[in-house]
């Protein structure tokens, strides 16, 4: 009993039952038919709001202000990247990649070179940037219909006995992810700067470095979210990333990370993910209209943040 | 002081750049037609203008628009009661949710990002296909014809003028600004911040409920999408025109400015400059960053 109160209190437990319960809901509505395949295919598109949900995770823990509102228009000019430079060739998957993590760094760094420069809270460099990035994704990306090469679009599909091979992957590179902002100085760093920016500088922590690693990693998951998504969907899109504000924020939140800054929780960011795939199946096979989805969604999100209750905002 | 003219001042040099590139453009005619839309982004900025006097933020401004004028198209049009009772309620939920981001501390950024999902949900519901039509008193409003000077103009000055009027020479304007300035000594001092943050945000959705309403009649008919522009254009706007984030240190007449720079340099300036509408977006971002490079420029001269 008393080891079940230890995983209750824990703040990412909630957001793993909050998926279970959604599961049982649309199993129980379709008679058990299905169940496996929706675990599937919710593994498959969780995995690309982990990846920026990570990301956005360690923005968020550097403490009041920062979120990366930059990533929506990041994704889109990374998955039209790597499509042009992979155009279609197998041979140069490796290298689209790259592109496609390169110009998300440079976007993540360009982010941190504005906060710097004109000292201005990372909500409005992170949104100018992003005015920046459509239009050059627009302008770079109009008309393009390139595929994604035959064995990336395998790749990104991958499945072995149901599960998808990129959740195994990001699964890796989440516990990666954990490592490092538990156990290694970076992440120490971040949560340091989160809880008090002033007292971590006194401390000798590099306070400009670890902000510059920090907003240039968001930048850099971005970038290689814009590559798989394009893969997955068989093609780059100026609109591919839209979504990806919203879900990179909420599972980020959802997942039992402090919006105040300094407190961060990766296996939630997981189940958050998870919660918000399973939640909009669950509206599909009910069958409800598109606004009603969109009104329920949002609810739900607006819910769950007020259920989780909140320490003190973004700002 | 070179600080607070920064707003008028780069609304001067798109002006000059667009009678420098098109002299023609700067008349009666020319006005009306470059600040057409002027009325709803302006409207829109000061709607978000409120919710950063109180240091919040609303990502969801810009569906809010988008959802009003779905109602103005279809409800407003055809049952003139049940529309105008639709559009209070709707204040009516902005000021629950200044109420629940008060009450539970909330961050106004994931909230709002939510609410916007809901009410574009809702314009979805209540016009599932652009179309829709705006009703004639609004129509005929829009498009009045003042002598002299453009309807824009005039509408905006009087937007800047009732807004100042009340947030900045009132004394509960103070109360409110006072709430984003310094919340604990408000409270100390008797006031109740619960009540300010409602005040702000129910504000909010009042001015946005205007914009949805001026946008209409202006397009003449709807789309559930036609607002969504506008969270980021009135974030620039309010920014622009000198407003900070923190500190409820907000500029009505500098947010109205603000917005008319966008509305000019965002289409009528990149035209007459010959760059491919592609680039419109990036414009309003390279402005926002210009503007603010330029105070981080002069803050330290005059420090």
């Amino acid at each position: 009993m008393a080891s079940l109160q230890a995983w209750l209190a824990k703040p990412w437990i909630w957001s793993f039952i909050g998926a279970l319960l959604v599961w049982l809901a649309t199993i129980a509505f379709t008679g058990g038919y299905g169940g496996g395949g929706m675990i599937t295919a919710a593994l498959s598109l969780a995995v690309f709001t982990v990846i920026v949900g990570v990301g956005q995770m360690f923005v968020i823990t550097l403490g009041p202000g920062n979120v990366d509102l930059s990533l929506p228009a990041n994704i889109g000019l990374a998955s039209a990247v790597a499509m042009k430079v992979m155009d279609g060739n197998d041979a140069m998957i490796a290298v689209g990649l790259l592109a496609a993590l390169a110009c998300g760094m440079a976007i993540g760094a360009a982010n941190y070179l504005l906060i710097w420069a004109l000292r201005i809270p990372p909500i409005i460099a992170t949104l100018s940037a992003s005015f920046i990035i459509q239009s050059i994704d627009i302008s770079y990306g109009r008309g393009l219909q390139i595929k994604p090469p035959p064995g990336f679009a395998d790749f990104t599909n991958w499945q072995i006995l149901g599960i998808p091979v990129l959740a195994i992957l990001t699964v890796l590179f989440t516990i990666g992810a954990a490592i490092a902002l538990q156990r290694m100085i970076y992440g120490r760093s971040v949560l340091a700067i989160g809880q008090n920016i002033r007292a971590a500088w006194l401390a000798g922590v590099k306070v400009g470095r670890i902000r510059f690693l920090t907003y240039t990693l968001s930048g850099a998951l971005g970038g290689l979210d814009g590559a798989l998504l394009a893969g997955y969907f068989r093609g780059a899109n100026v609109d591919i990333g839209n979504e990806y504000l919203l879900a990179s924020i909420a599972v980020v939140v959802i997942g039992g990370t402090s919006v105040a800054g300094g407190k961060a929780n990766v296996p939630g960011v997981w189940g958050a993910a998870l919660f918000l795939v399973l939640l909009l199946t669950m509206l599909n096979t009910f069958g409800v209209s598109a606004g009603v989805r969109l009104v329920l969604t949002g609810l739900i999100i607006v819910g769950v943040i007020t259920a989780a209750g909140g320490q003190k905002a973004l700002r | 002081m070179l600080r607070s003219l920064l707003p008028a001042l780069s609304l001067v040099l798109v002006l000059l750049a667009i009678a420098w590139l098109n002299p023609r453009a700067i008349s009666y005619f020319g006005f009306s037609l470059m600040l057409n839309l002027a009325i709803p982004i302006a409207l829109a900025t000061i709607a978000q203008m409120f919710v950063i006097a109180g240091n919040e933020l609303d990502l969801s401004i810009g569906t809010f628009v988008g959802f009003v004028g779905c109602v103005t198209a279809t409800w407003l049009k055809d049952a003139p009661l049940i529309g105008v009772l639709i559009l209070l309620g709707s204040i009516g939920v902005y000021a629950l949710l200044g109420a629940l981001i008060h009450l539970r501390n909330l961050p106004s950024i994931v909230v709002t990002l939510g609410m916007s999902f809901v009410w574009q949900g809702l314009a979805i519901l209540v016009l599932p296909k652009p179309g829709g039509k705006a009703p004639d008193w609004l129509l005929s409003l829009m498009a009045f014809k003042p002598p002299l000077v453009p309807f824009p103009i005039i509408a905006a000055l009087l937007i800047a003028a009732v807004v100042h009027f009340g947030l900045m020479r009132t004394s509960y304007g103070v109360i409110l600004r006072g709430s984003g300035g310094n919340a604990a000594a408000l409270e100390r001092a008797g006031w109740s911040l619960l009540r300010t943050k409602i005040a702000l945000f129910a504000l909010t959705g009042f001015f946005g409920v205007l914009s949805g309403m001026a946008l209409i009649g202006i397009t003449t008919s709807a789309d559930a999408n036609i607002g969504n522009g506008y969270t980021l254009l009135s974030i620039a706007g309010v920014i622009l025109g000198g407003g900070e984030f923190v500190g409820g240190r907000v500029s009505p007449i500098g947010a109205v400015l603000g917005a008319l720079t966008l509305a000019l340099a965002a289409s009528p300036l990149l035209t007459f400059m010959h760059i491919p509408p592609d680039w419109q977006v990036a414009a309003n971002g390279a402005i926002l960053i210009i503007v603010l490079a330029a105070r981080v420029l002069i803050s330290r001269r005059e420090r």
